[in-house]
């Protein structure tokens, strides 16, 4: 289990069984965080990766989270996982309404995110344009290593009470990646002639 | 590949048959709409043809030509082992009058492509079945792949959220930034100019 770590908790040593003092809403607050109960609203391509996520390699069960539950009654945590076009607004839209407070919405991947490509009349570019959103996961589709910084994400937002959006930053840069990757293309180019002219004294 | 094909059309249909060719070895030949049904009818009927697999059906749109849209079948024969393009031309510069007769009688997997290409195209097939809206819901105004349908434009079902309401710039390029993630897209160029 987790531990209780606001600054606002005592815990004391020392007698035979130990206990701590809290406010009522930070135990609320650590109980939920570990046992948040999914629905996921799997559209598109980024379920595969929801699947390895949910699966044994990943396995969010170790975060508590591995009860999914396919009634948005029962359910505090909506993954939106893929593509959401705007003729399923409205079945998205309903199943958020029909969760019970308080509830949780992850953005998993560009698409939910942002619209990510889908730049046109097909798709609504962001679920956050008709429902509350908490977490953005970016990624097309994000590895299951930034879900889990995203679900690290929400369940420090569940402690804090805080519900201002959070984005998912990405471990590396891939606009870096892509010049580092230029770069040594042109240095092996560079290389590559200069070898030749190396050699050709040889031949 | 055959010329069998186009030889039997051409000289079953005569005139109606408005052009023909076998580029890289597709067989393809423009009919004149209103034999569009009959040439589909013989097609599937005539034993030497005996064209039994209906393959693909679609519109194009042409806006700078008269008639402004193309209708394209493909069909396969599996018997014979060869396959045939026919087309046909319909629809004025607004896009009205695109009337073809349905072949969903004849090939019954036409029928969902016939409404695919009447939602997204506007061509009316008359004589089909059901002819709804089959990816597009039935709010939506327009056809969504003519020339003229702006490319950003969308139809939304709910109403989106305002900014107030969001506490936050709903209208976003990807949240991560210009330079990170997908650099493509129109907004994201947008942006950039701006
Ligand atoms: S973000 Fe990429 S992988 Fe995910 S749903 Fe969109 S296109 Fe598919």
């Amino acid at each position: 289990m987790g531990e209780l770590t606001s600054a606002r908790q005592v815990t004391l040593e020392g007698s035979e069984s130990g206990f701590a003092t809290t406010k009522l809403e930070d135990l609320l607050g650590w109980a939920r965080k570990y046992s948040l109960f999914n629905y996921p609203f799997v559209t598109a391509c980024c379920g595969m990766e929801f699947m390895a996520v949910s699966s044994p390699r990943y396995d969010f069960a170790r975060f508590g989270a591995e009860a999914p539950r396919f009634s948005p009654r029962q359910s505090d945590l909506l993954w939106v996982v893929g593509t959401i076009s705007q003729r399923q607004a409205p079945v998205l839209r309903r199943v958020y309404e029909q969760m019970m407070d308080p509830k949780w919405v992850m953005a998993f991947g560009t698409c939910a995110s942002s619209g990510g490509f889908y730049d046109n009349y097909t798709t609504v570019a962001g679920i956050d344009k008709i429902i509350p959103c908490d977490i953005y996961v970016p990624g097309c589709p994000p590895r299951p290593e930034a879900v889990f910084d995203g679900l690290m994400l929400i369940q420090d937002k569940i402690t804090s009470g805080n519900r201002t959006p959070a984005i998912v930053k990405p471990r590396n840069d891939p606009a870096t990646a892509l010049v580092k990757l230029r770069a040594s293309a042109e240095g092996a180019v560079l290389e590559g002639k200069r070898g030749r002219r190396d050699e050709e004294p040889g031949r | 590949m055959s010329k069998l094909v186009l030889d039997k059309l051409k000289e079953k249909f005569g005139s109606d048959v408005l052009e023909t060719h076998d580029q890289f070895g597709d067989d393809t030949a423009v009919v004149a709409p209103r034999a569009w049904k009959a040439a589909c009818e013989f097609l599937r009927s005539d034993p030497a043809l005996d064209f039994n697999l209906f393959v693909d059906l679609c519109g194009v749109d042409y806006p700078e030509r008269s008639p402004r849209f193309e209708v394209v079948l493909h069909v396969y024969s599996v018997s014979k082992r060869h396959r045939i393009r026919l087309k046909a031309r319909v629809g004025d510069a607004e896009g009205d009058e695109a009337e073809l007769d349905s072949v969903a009688s004849v090939w019954i997997g036409a029928n969902w492509f016939e409404r695919e290409t009447f939602d997204m195209m506007g061509v009316v097939f008359k004589g089909h079945p059901d002819l709804r809206r089959i990816l597009m819901y039935p709010e939506f105004e327009g056809h969504p792949l003519r020339r003229d349908y702006p490319a950003q434009k969308t139809q939304p079902l709910v109403a989106y959220r305002t900014e107030e309401e969001a506490g936050l710039a709903v209208d976003k390029v990807a949240p991560f930034g210009l330079d990170e993630g997908m650099s493509f897209g129109r907004r994201i160029l947008q942006a950039k100019d701006n």
